[in-house]
């Protein structure tokens, strides 16, 4: 027997698209209590724009432009897969992939750097705020490009064609997120 | 398998290239070292960018109104938990205590090092 | 197809060819959605046996004090609050959540919409696999060196970030993984619910046909999502404090106690109603079905639920009268917790008003249903005094807070579930339960239930504390009538539990040699009544449309008094 329940769609959206969109809507509540937490203690302490001054803006900056450059590969990756061309979209979604790498690789890079020079977790407040909020992100950003690489080999061979818009905007989100910490730790010094 | 929400593509390049012009803003808002210039260039334009990357890449206004309305729900949210924690962690010292690393925080004031930025 | 003969859901796959399952991949890696409720079903059974132990072994302490205790020794103040501190966590996370939202909801809500199965069944089955290991998690703290965490479920740090206050350093990290994996598992549940009850429903079922317990369990799941984010932020920044030294929630160190209260009142608030609306639901269907009474009204009830979700994300600071909030605060708050009493006592009008004028019969799930709006009343009438921050300054960590929330808490957990588990089990097993002795098992239940905490509340009033495991040390608190009270409240409590076993033997032997039930043997109008008893894999032979909404009894002019949703005008 077919199974039903996938195939149905009362409310007019999508089953899958429905399910990204919760997934969605948890991760703001969860981003949203720790950066919360994070703004609460900012505001009141003056000084940690000391230490807040040792953020590296450029590296934060690029690593913005890599994550809006993806998400723009994200969304060509969708408008491919619905003129369903399925090689082109998991090309793009791979250029995805590869821009969440050199996320990744920056931020290695930064945070040795800044490690170095004695800024760990445990230094300060701030720092330990720094090191969660963007670790808990870019754990976000590895396991986004594993399901992506999962959907893209799917989709090269012209199955599931609908998963690469919803991994789109999952991606979309994770650079959400960092389109809100890039200032709240880089630049609000 | 699954109905596709019908709707014209925007020119995504473009609306990249807004994107990218904003980050740059952004960086260099805070460069001029007037505190309000820094605020509304640091969180004026996120709240811009962010707009437009779920109006144009998450395709937020295509679909049903309900989704938009839940996200905003969360956000909602958020403001209420931030509405009603804050001044109870932000309070820094009461009629028989003091948090002392925050009194002492208080005492210096945020503008005070808006010059200095990252290098 | 051919196969419906079998207990628990058949064969697992779509293909036109039958394999030949092995136990292996039909019962413990199955996706089907009955089997995946009842294995939430047994670990939350299971779960309940050992938060039910310890409640057992504490009680005894607190009874008898440093005398050894059957089946457990003697009790160290460490034990004991180890004890109190993973039977609240167990009872809240291990037996009511997944009970009631995920073994109720899984099981039914693909039979009652009318359905095959969920729409994600893998994702289902992961659900379930994370929450065995967050179990399995837990069970482990009790074993490592230092054993299980001891600083109540709350948590408070400092107490829960620094070792050296608890004492239990593995116990108190491995307490906080097993509780962040039963959320993950809880998220991934709730995508199941929300998106199949929104998009899978039998054609004709509009949104207002929906039975109540699914409504309500949708309704948790998306409240359960909405307040969970800022306690796994909090959870993470508690874990690092434990493991990595960092200083969150350290006053030494810039850190702030008050915010890791916050993270997680934000979300202990509306977790508790999160579990009490599954409860109402299930009451919702077993009254109307045993009154043969439409329910009062459907769409007041569903709005009223939506209200006090709603309500219930702008109370929790009501936990934090005296941790030294603003007083200002306070008021907003005990406004907020006075005015949340009014929907929930407008859901038990609507409830009684559905009895009123029905023909009611005794059956044992509707003994129980019954006796949850009983016991719920007390408990949320004592709520109020608790929710007026002048009363609470001297009632907060009295017996009193105990006492008010176990009479919500049992309803919902024990009373709500066992209404739903001898209303359901025959489609379940196909097979009816022995009602001598659920009669007996529920009156062995509800009389020592009050017996249990009645008694806590006058100790509450008198001034006794939670979480001191003797009581000797305190003169005033030591008085001969009040440790008779203690001693009342624990024999109680042995009494209850035996009578747990008459339910046990009820279940697992008329599981097997129950008198078979037909398909609907309840009459009822809800539309997994019109699937075989136990459905087969993939539930109804054809999909069902829907004609009318759940509550259709007693409709005049017809010759029955029921009136399936699924029976053509």
């Amino acid at each position: 027997m077919i199974p039903i329940a996938t195939t149905r769609s009362v409310t007019g959206i999508p089953t899958g698209r429905l399910a990204v969109w919760w997934v969605v809507a948890s991760e703001i509540v969860i981003f949203g209590g720790l950066l919360s937490s994070y703004i609460m203690h900012r505001i009141a302490h003056g000084a940690w724009s000391h230490y807040a001054a040792h953020t590296n803006t450029w590296a934060g900056g690029f690593n913005t432009f890599v994550l809006l450059t993806s998400s723009l590969s994200a969304v060509l990756a969708h408008k491919a897969s619905v003129e369903n061309d399925g090689p082109k979209a998991a090309r793009l979604l791979g250029l995805t992939i590869l821009g969440g790498g050199v996320f990744i690789t920056v931020k290695a890079f930064e945070w040795t750097h800044e490690i170095h020079l004695g800024y760990t977790i445990t230094s300060n407040t701030f720092w330990s705020f720094y090191y969660t909020a963007a670790g808990l992100h870019a754990l976000h950003v590895i396991a986004g490009m594993v399901i992506m690489a999962i959907v893209a080999n799917d989709a090269r061979k012209g199955i599931a064609l609908h998963r690469v818009e919803l991994i789109g905007i999952y991606w979309h989100f994770v650079d959400l997120v960092w389109i809100f910490l890039f200032p709240l730790l880089y630049i609000a010094k | 398998m699954s109905e596709h929400a019908e709707h014209a593509h925007p020119n995504y390049v473009k609306v990249w290239a807004i994107l990218v012009g904003l980050l740059i803003l952004s960086i260099l808002g805070p460069m001029i070292g007037i505190q309000w210039v820094t605020l509304l260039a640091a969180f004026g334009i996120a709240i811009v960018k962010a707009y437009l990357v779920a109006k144009n890449f998450m395709h937020v206004n295509v679909e049903p109104r309900f989704i938009s309305y839940l996200l905003l729900t969360m956000l909602a949210l958020m403001a209420l938990f931030y509405a009603g924690v804050s001044p109870d962690v932000m309070k820094h010292e009461g009629s028989r205590w003091a948090k002392p690393d925050w009194v002492a925080a208080a005492a210096a004031p945020v503008a005070e090092t808006l010059g200095e930025h990252g290098h | 197809m051919a196969e419906s003969a079998q207990t628990l859901g058949g064969d697992a796959h779509a293909h036109e060819h039958h394999e030949e399952q092995g136990f292996v991949s039909k019962y413990l890696f199955s996706t089907d959605h009955k089997i995946i409720g009842m294995q939430y079903l047994f670990t939350g059974m299971a779960m309940a046996m050992i938060g039910g132990f310890f409640a057992y072994v504490f009680r005894m302490q607190l009874a008898f004090p440093d005398q050894s205790v059957p089946l457990f020794g003697m009790v160290s103040p460490a034990d004991y609050n180890s004890l109190v501190t993973n039977h609240g966590s167990i009872m809240i996370f291990w037996v009511a959540m997944p009970v009631l939202i995920a073994a109720f909801g899984n099981f039914l809500i693909p039979l009652m919409i009318g359905c095959d199965d969920m729409v994600f069944p893998k994702i289902n089955r992961l659900s379930y696999q994370i929450f065995l290991i967050s179990a399995i998690v837990l069970i482990c703290s009790f074993f490592v060196s230092g054993g299980g965490f001891g600083g109540a479920w709350t948590a408070y740090p400092p107490l829960s970030a620094k070792a050296q206050y608890n004492l239990t350093p593995m116990g108190a990290s491995l307490w906080l993984v097993a509780v962040a994996l039963e959320f993950v598992a809880f998220l991934l549940g709730g995508i199941n619910f929300v998106t199949t009850t929104m998009n899978s429903r039998a054609p004709g079922m509009r949104l207002y046909d929906i039975p109540m317990v699914v409504w309500m369990i949708v309704l948790a799941s998306i409240m359960f999502m909405a307040s969970v984010g800022p306690l796994i932020a909090g959870a993470v920044m508690l874990f690092m404090d434990q493991q990595i030294g960092t200083a969150f929630f350290d006053p030494d160190r810039g850190g702030d106690p008050i915010l890791w209260q916050h993270l997680f009142w934000f979300f202990g608030h509306p977790e508790v109603y999160v579990v009490l609306l599954p409860a109402v639901g299930i009451v919702a269907d077993v009254m109307c079905v045993f009154a043969r009474k439409k329910l009062f009204a459907y769409k007041t009830v569903l709005y009223t639920a939506l209200g006090t979700g709603i309500l219930s994300f702008f109370v929790w600071a009501h936990h934090q009268f005296i941790a030294g909030i603003d007083p200002r605060m306070a008021n907003v708050f005990t406004i907020t917790t006075v005015l949340i009493s009014i929907p929930i006592a407008e859901m038990c009008f609507v409830y009684i008003a559905t009895l009123y004028g029905g023909s009611i019969s005794f059956t044992t799930p509707m003994l129980w249903a019954l006796a949850f709006i009983a016991e719920f009343l007390i408990g949320g009438v004592t709520g109020i005094f608790l929710g007026a921050s002048g009363a609470d300054i001297y009632l907060h960590d009295t017996y009193f807070v105990l006492a008010h929330f176990h009479y919500t808490f049992f309803p919902i957990a024990i009373i709500a579930v066992y209404a739903g588990l001898t209303y359901w089990f025959p489609k379940m097993f196909g097979r009816m339960m022995n009602e001598t002795l659920g009669k007996l098992h529920f009156w062995g239940t509800v009389i020592p239930f009050n017996l249990i905490f009645i008694p806590l509340f006058l100790l509450g009033t008198t001034g006794q504390h939670r979480r001191i495991y003797s009581f000797e040390n305190f003169p005033e608190l030591a008085t001969p009538a009040m440790q008779d009270l203690r001693v009342l409240a624990t024999v109680s409590l042995v009494v209850m539990l035996l009578f747990q076993f008459i339910f046990l033997w009820n279940y697992f032997s008329s599981m097997f040699r129950g008198k078979k039930a037909g398909n609907n043997p309840w009459r009822a109008n809800t539309l997994e009544w019109s699937a075989p008893s136990p459905p087969p894999h993939g539930n109804f032979a054809e999909m069902p449309t829907v004609y009318r909404g759940p509550y259709e009894y007693a409709v005049p002019g017809r010759e029955e008094d029921y009136w399936p949703q699924n029976v053509p005008n």
